[in-house]
């Protein structure tokens, strides 16, 4: 039960945060300084805000999950790729979206393709998709909140109970600190969960009697393949790389980069951005590696049972068994579990909490839907106009409600995996849209007729690879199910892991179709007037 | 500026971002770490050799990001938007 109460003074803490950040900006009620802060954030809350935002759950319980399942292939796939594109994206188009921003006071991407495109109904579209996309991963945080709870106070806190304190304690503090309150909290929640891993690997590493022995055991053991990439296709691992594109794709990412106060401020976020992923991942990454060697936790063993059983009897068994056998074997609990064995009761608790500050990160995807709504929708629609800035913002604040309310009775309904998907299906959604911002920013050529060829690809894709993982089952660990092979050429198949166009993911034609019918409609359509262009690249008006 | 000074200004200039375009271009090759793909070799006895060369990737990730944040900064966005601030300040 200590943990438990380290974590709900934890909650409290970062209610109170939210709640001063109200106060400050109370008698402010002005869109741009609920929705962005007043564009005045300074370089240490902007760059551990940022960072924060864009790590969830999955930076902790999936990273040591993964690992504990895949072996290292973890970090360079998820981790180290997104070191390096992310923080180049951020320096190449982010900081360009904060220029632009201060220059014509842009809030949203939306507000950004429609003057740069001249388009209005275009640009709803993207909003929509955009949305769709996101939706998800607010379920899936609740989800992580609930599932987090119930572990951490060993059962005492049901999922009902724990994800509604969640979603409360994320609607409260956006509610009511909007923007400033969201990137404080992400700013106290990064630094917390900064030091999880350290002390983490500290505290278990001691507890385990030193990491020599337990790597030496496994490079002797079956496992061996953990601590390489032998069962990983290099094509795969080349796929991952194009994953990070969705960073700067996410609305809520973007949004925030409205948020700094001056461009340098970019410049610390640019640079550490790397090596904050490295101090968060790399630990989580080892420790979930090193939990296949801790042989006393019942429920380790189970896991590593039905990995086996997978491995082995898979292919023979019904789709269904498969799929049980495969949520058996997830190891998003291991790091907790080996806090458990390890740590003692107070420091187990403030490491919970480290955990339950990845897992809210949904609060600046609530806070950027609601931004999205009441300027893309509510305020390009007239309601800004009719009803004024003071309704705009209290509309918002409604929405945030009504999003929270709606992700909360989902959470409790549908089954995790269902999201989980979504998840994966959205980074792709995501990374595909990059080419939009690119060509939107760097491409004097390219028209709303070509914006709108990227949005129907991407939410056609998206659907298509949804549809048909739904439809074929995924096959045991081994040789994927070939789907389509036109003259022996193998170009659709289904995964254990998802699906594969060509032995790449499905993000890789993604992101190429869409870079493609950018540029090909873009030059076969009509282009913005010679005054839209100009106020992006200079020029007679 | 002279004709000559302006074209050795353009030329060290261009070259200058030719070569971190090819920094960031070798830095994304040397993510497909081949080389280490099947070896379990242990570094420092505990860390494998996989993951001990993607951390170091991380840290060189860093380092570029110094680079162009120090040699390639599109202060012109910065100057632009000073610019514009005048301006909007003289409409209202």
């Amino acid at each position: 039960m200590i943990p438990a109460i380290v974590v709900f003074l934890y909650l409290a803490t970062v209610l109170y945060i939210g709640i001063f950040a109200f106060r400050r900006s109370a008698g402010r009620e002005r869109a741009e300084d609920y929705f962005l802060a007043s564009r005045s954030l300074g370089p240490f809350v902007f760059l551990f805000s940022l960072f924060g935002t864009n790590m969830t759950a999955f930076a902790i319980l999936g990273s040591s999950g993964h690992a504990f399942n895949n072996g290292i292939v973890t970090f360079g796939l998820m981790a180290s790729s997104s070191g390096l594109v992310i923080p180049l994206t951020i320096f190449l188009i982010g900081t360009r979206m904060w220029a632009l921003g201060k220059k014509y006071g842009f809030m949203t991407p939306v507000q950004m393709f429609r003057d740069r495109w001249e388009c209005s109904h275009i640009g709803t579209l993207i909003f929509a998709v955009q949305a769709v996309l996101l939706i998800p991963y607010i379920i899936i945080g609740i989800m992580g909140g609930g599932t987090t709870l119930y572990a951490i106070s060993g059962g005492l806190v049901p999922f009902w109970f724990g994800g509604a304190i969640v979603a409360m304690v994320v609607m409260s503090y956006v509610f009511f600190g909007g923007m400033r309150g969201t990137s404080w909290v992400n700013t106290f929640q990064t630094v917390l969960f900064l030091c999880f891993g350290a002390i983490a690997l500290i505290v278990i590493g001691a507890g385990m009697g030193g990491f020599g022995s337990a790597a030496e055991a496994l490079k002797a053991s079956p496992l061996a393949f953990l601590l390489t990439r032998e069962r990983i296709s290099p094509y795969y691992f080349f796929s991952y790389t194009f994953i990070p594109l969705s960073a700067i794709a996410f609305p809520h990412i973007l949004i925030f980069c409205l948020t700094a106060e001056k461009m340098k401020h970019f410049k610390k976020t640019v640079i550490f951005y790397p090596v904050c992923i490295l101090a968060i991942w790399l630990p989580c990454v080892f420790l979930g590696l090193m939990a296949n060697r801790v042989t006393d936790v019942p429920q380790i063993r189970a896991k590593q049972e039905a990995r086996r059983v997978l491995a082995t009897q898979g292919r023979t068994m019904e789709p269904e068994a498969r799929d049980q056998l495969r949520e058996q074997s997830a190891g998003d609990d291991v790091i907790m579990l080996l806090l458990q064995r390890f740590a003692p009761l107070w420091l187990a608790g403030l490491l919970g909490a480290g955990i339950m500050a990845a897992v809210m990160a949904s609060d600046s995807q609530i806070l950027a839907l609601s931004t999205m709504f009441t300027e893309d929708v509510f305020a390009f629609y007239g309601g800004k106009a009719r009803f004024g800035e003071t309704v705009q913002v209290m509309t918002g604040r409604i929405f945030i409600v009504l999003i929270t309310l709606f992700a909360y009775a989902v959470a409790l309904r549908a089954p995790e995996t269902i999201f989980e998907l979504a998840i994966q299906y959205g980074f792709s959604g995501f990374a595909a849209l990059s080419p939009l911002l690119i060509a939107a920013l760097f491409w004097r050529g390219s028209t709303k007729w070509g914006a709108l060829a990227v949005t129907v690809w991407v939410a056609s894709a998206v659907a298509f690879v949804a549809v048909l993982q739904e439809v074929v089952p995924a096959p045991a660990p081994g040789p994927a199910t070939v789907l389509w092979a036109p003259g022996g050429v193998e170009v659709l198949s289904r995964t254990p892991g998802g699906t594969a166009v060509f032995g790449f993911m499905p993000v890789v034609p993604m992101v190429l179709i869409s870079a493609l019918l950018m540029f090909v409609v873009s030059l076969i359509t009509r282009k913005p007037s010679a005054g839209a262009v100009a106020r992006y690249f200079g020029g007679r008006e | 500026m002279t004709l000559a000074k302006s074209t050795c200004y353009f030329l060290r200039s261009t070259m200058k971002k030719l070569l971190l375009v090819v920094a960031v271009a070798v830095l994304y090759i040397l993510h497909q770490d081949i080389w280490f793909w099947r070896s379990s070799y242990l570094v420092f006895s505990f860390i494998p050799i996989g993951l001990f060369y993607q951390g170091c990737f991380s840290v060189a990730a860093s380092l570029l990001m110094w680079l162009l944040v120090t040699f390639a900064w599109p202060s012109h966005l910065e100057q632009e938007v000073e610019q514009a601030k005048p301006r909007e300040d003289a409409a209202l």
